[in-house]
Formats: C-alpha cells, structure tokens, sequence
C-alpha cells in the first residue's frame, strides 16, 4: 500500500479529468468552441508517451551497460506503451483536425513527423521480432532505441517548430501556455497529464512483471 | 597504431578491395544511371518542384543500395579478424568516410545524368551543389549506422529499408528545403537554418554511433 499510493492517484487523476474535462466550463473561442476540451485528452497523451520513450531510452543504456537481461525487458515494454501512447495521440488529434481544420489529415508537419516517429518505434519492434537469440535481440534492439531516438526528439520539436503548421504552439501559433489557457483549464489539464503519465508508467511495470514471469517459467 | 593510422589504412583497404571488385561499383553506377533514364522516359518533362523531388528519390534509393552492402558483403570471419587487428571506433569511421566518398561520386555521377536528360532549372548552383554534398554526407553517416545493425540482424535487405527510411525522412525534408531553396535563388541567408539544422543531425548521429557501434561490434 505505501507504495502503491500513486497508482490510486493515477486512476482518480484520469477519472477527474474525463468527468472534469467534458462537464466544467472552459473558455469560449471561436472556431474552436467546444473542442478545446479536446487539450485534456490529446496533449497528455503526447507528454506520457515522451515520459514512456525516455524511460525506454534510459533502461535501453541500462542494458548496454550492465547486460542485465530484465532491462532489456523493461526496456521493450516502455516502447510498446509508448507506441500505444501515440498512436491514441495521432487519432485524437486527427479528430480535433476534421473539426477545427477540416480535414483529419491535412499534411501538417507536426501530423507528419508523429507519424514518421511511429515509423521508427514500430521498425524497431519489427527488428526485435527479426532476431531470433534472446541475447543478440536485446543488444541490437537497444542499440536501435538509443540511435533512433534524438531523430525522433528533433522531428517532433525541432522540424515543425521550423516550418509553417497550424498546430498550437508552432509557426508562431499560440501554445497552450499563453492566452489560450486560463486558470480554469489548468485545474484539469495538469491533473490530466500527471494521470495519463503515471497510467503509461504503471502499464508498463504490469506488462513487464507479466513478461517476467513467461521468462522465468520459459526458463526453469 | 593510433586512431589515425588506422582509419586511413582502412579506408585504403576499402579502396583496394572495391577496385579488385569492381562489378559492385559499376553495378551501383549502372543502377544511378539506369533510374535516371527510367524516370526520363516515364516523366519526359518535370516542373522544378517534382525535379527536385525526383533527384533525390533517386539519390535515396541508390544510397541504400550503395551503403547496404557495406557490412553485409563482409563474412564473419573477416569481421572477427577485423576485430582482433582495429578499434571499433576505427572501423565505423573509415566505413562513414568511404561510404562519402562513394555517396559523392554517385551524386556526381546522378547530377551530371540527371542533368543532360532533364532541363536544369538550378538558380543557385554553388549551393545546389552545397545541399548534394551535405546529402551526401547525411545518407552516409545515417545508413553505415542502419547498415551495420541490420547486417547483425540477418542480414535482412528489407529490415535495411524499414530502420533507414524512418530515420532519414527528417534529413530528407531538410535537404529538399535547402535544395529547393537553391533551385529558386533565394539569397543564401534564408538556408542558414537549414544548413545549421542538417550538420547539426549529422553531428549528433555520428555521435551516437561512435558511442554505440564498439556494443554493437562486440560479439
């Protein structure tokens, strides 16, 4: 229990937030009117999936230096949450694009380069899967993760930022800090992404304790 | 022996060994070649947005072509006694140098093809040249990486295309930036950005391979 307080938290964080974000007032803007409630459920989709790749990332370096076959495991299961984080990111923000720009896709480079980096964590579950000796896949794949990931970081906050986009917060458009959000809004939204970022996390440990245990009885 | 040393008597070593064979260059040469003519006779004529386009398609296609086989038309045992006589560090470097090399002369040979069957409408040509010799460098840095992890990984040419594409696509979108903007003569200080942006890439890629191809090496 002492150490399973913020799982709890985690679940009243998300609830708070869906019945927060579709019930409380928000701000009225034209053209965007009601989907602004949309910031609740898209943006913190985003931040959990860079938490989730970076904690890749991280036990990806663990691997490489210590050899410790379970970070390899962590490793591969931080990925899959993320690739699971973003592709709900990419459908959430195509359906606030048919309603605020018109069209679910409509070839913005932010809608691009999240694309692109799911691409990349997706080739790099194909390459896992392409390698059949457990030792070799998780040295590989590591080597993969950690090499794909400053492109990733410089196609989702460096290129758009360079080129004109529609998205918030890039071309010069408003982010989400300034006028756009106000006090009120911020009552849900950084509940909102703490929950979804602890969510990620937590799925994350449950699918690698599952993992775990296939390995310790595929190998007794 | 030094680092030095080293990597200039495998970069000579490479030389050699591609002259002896020199069926995997010419192939190479014919495939630039051969594209070129074949997306003449599909295209005959092109606006200068799709000429662009097209170059470098053509030139991504035969980077893989070209880089891919960098690792893979090596056998095991000659890795192995790679290992024993170079660092890691050694080797991946002299592979990034020689794949530039080879990467220029495909670009030259591509550009002067691609130019004698096409209309050239380039405004800027130092910098046309410029953005091809920085593609160069990019396709280079970011495939031998790609190319020495899926030559571990069975040796699979589609894995090549799966975990290079992804990779390079924001090295793409730069480069066609760079390279239209030379097309239309824009004054060079607008690509300044785009210049910064693809060697700062590059830096960080070759970085990142230093520090993972010895793991990678390391069997």
């Amino acid at each position: 229990m002492k150490n399973n307080w913020w799982k709890f938290l985690a679940v009243a964080f998300v609830f708070y937030s869906i019945i927060g974000g579709l019930l409380f007032e928000v701000p009225v803007r034209a053209i965007l009117n009601e989907t602004i409630r949309n910031l609740y459920f898209h943006v913190p989709m985003w931040f959990a999936m860079i938490i989730v790749f970076c904690m890749s990332v991280f036990y990806s370096v663990k691997y490489l230096r210590t050899g410790h076959e379970y970070d390899d495991l962590k490793a591969i299961e931080y990925a899959n949450v993320g690739v699971i984080f973003g592709c709900l990111g990419l459908i959430t923000g195509m359906l606030w694009a048919q309603f605020t720009w018109g069209e679910w896709w409509s070839n913005d480079p932010k809608q691009n380069s999240a694309a692109i980096a799911m691409l990349i964590y997706l080739a790099y579950l194909v390459l896992r899967n392409s390698i059949d000796e457990e030792q070799k896949r998780a040295r590989i794949g590591a080597i993969y993760n950690i090499f794909a990931f400053p492109v990733m970081i410089v196609l989702l906050f460096v290129l758009p930022r360079m080129t004109d986009s529609l998205h918030p917060g890039n071309g010069g458009n408003p982010g989400f800090n300034s006028y756009d959000l106000d006090s009120r809004m911020r009552m849900v939204f950084y509940p909102a992404c703490a929950g979804w970022i602890m969510l990620g996390l937590w799925i994350a440990q449950i699918r690698f304790r599952m993992r775990k245990l296939e390995n310790d009885i595929l190998h007794q | 022996m030094n680092l030095y040393t080293e990597v200039r008597s495998l970069i000579k070593k490479e030389l050699v060994l591609e002259w002896r064979s020199k069926y995997a260059l010419n192939g190479v040469l014919l495939y630039v070649a051969a594209t070129v003519f074949i997306c003449y006779q599909s295209f005959k004529r092109v606006d200068p947005i799709t000429w662009n386009a097209l170059f470098w398609v053509i030139m991504l296609f035969a980077a893989i072509n070209a880089v891919a086989k960098s690792f893979m038309n090596e056998s095991r045992g000659r890795q192995l006694y790679y290992y024993t006589l170079a660092s890691p560090h050694a080797i991946i470097i002299s592979k990034i140098i020689y794949n530039f090399l080879l990467m220029m002369l495909l670009s030259a040979i591509a550009l002067f093809f691609y130019n004698v069957v096409f209309q050239n409408p380039i405004g800027d040509v130092p910098l046309y040249l410029l953005s091809v010799i920085i593609g160069s460098l990019s396709f280079s840095t970011a495939f031998t990486m790609i190319s020495a992890i899926a030559s571990k990984a069975n040796n699979n040419a589609t894995l090549m295309a799966i975990l290079g594409f992804p990779i390079i696509v924001p090295i793409l979108i730069g480069l066609i930036k760079l390279s239209k903007n030379a097309m239309d003569g824009l004054d060079r200080s607008v690509s300044g950005d785009e210049i910064m942006l693809l060697m700062g890439i590059n830096v960080i890629v070759v970085v990142t391979s230093l520090l993972l191809f010895p793991y990678l090496w390391r069997e």
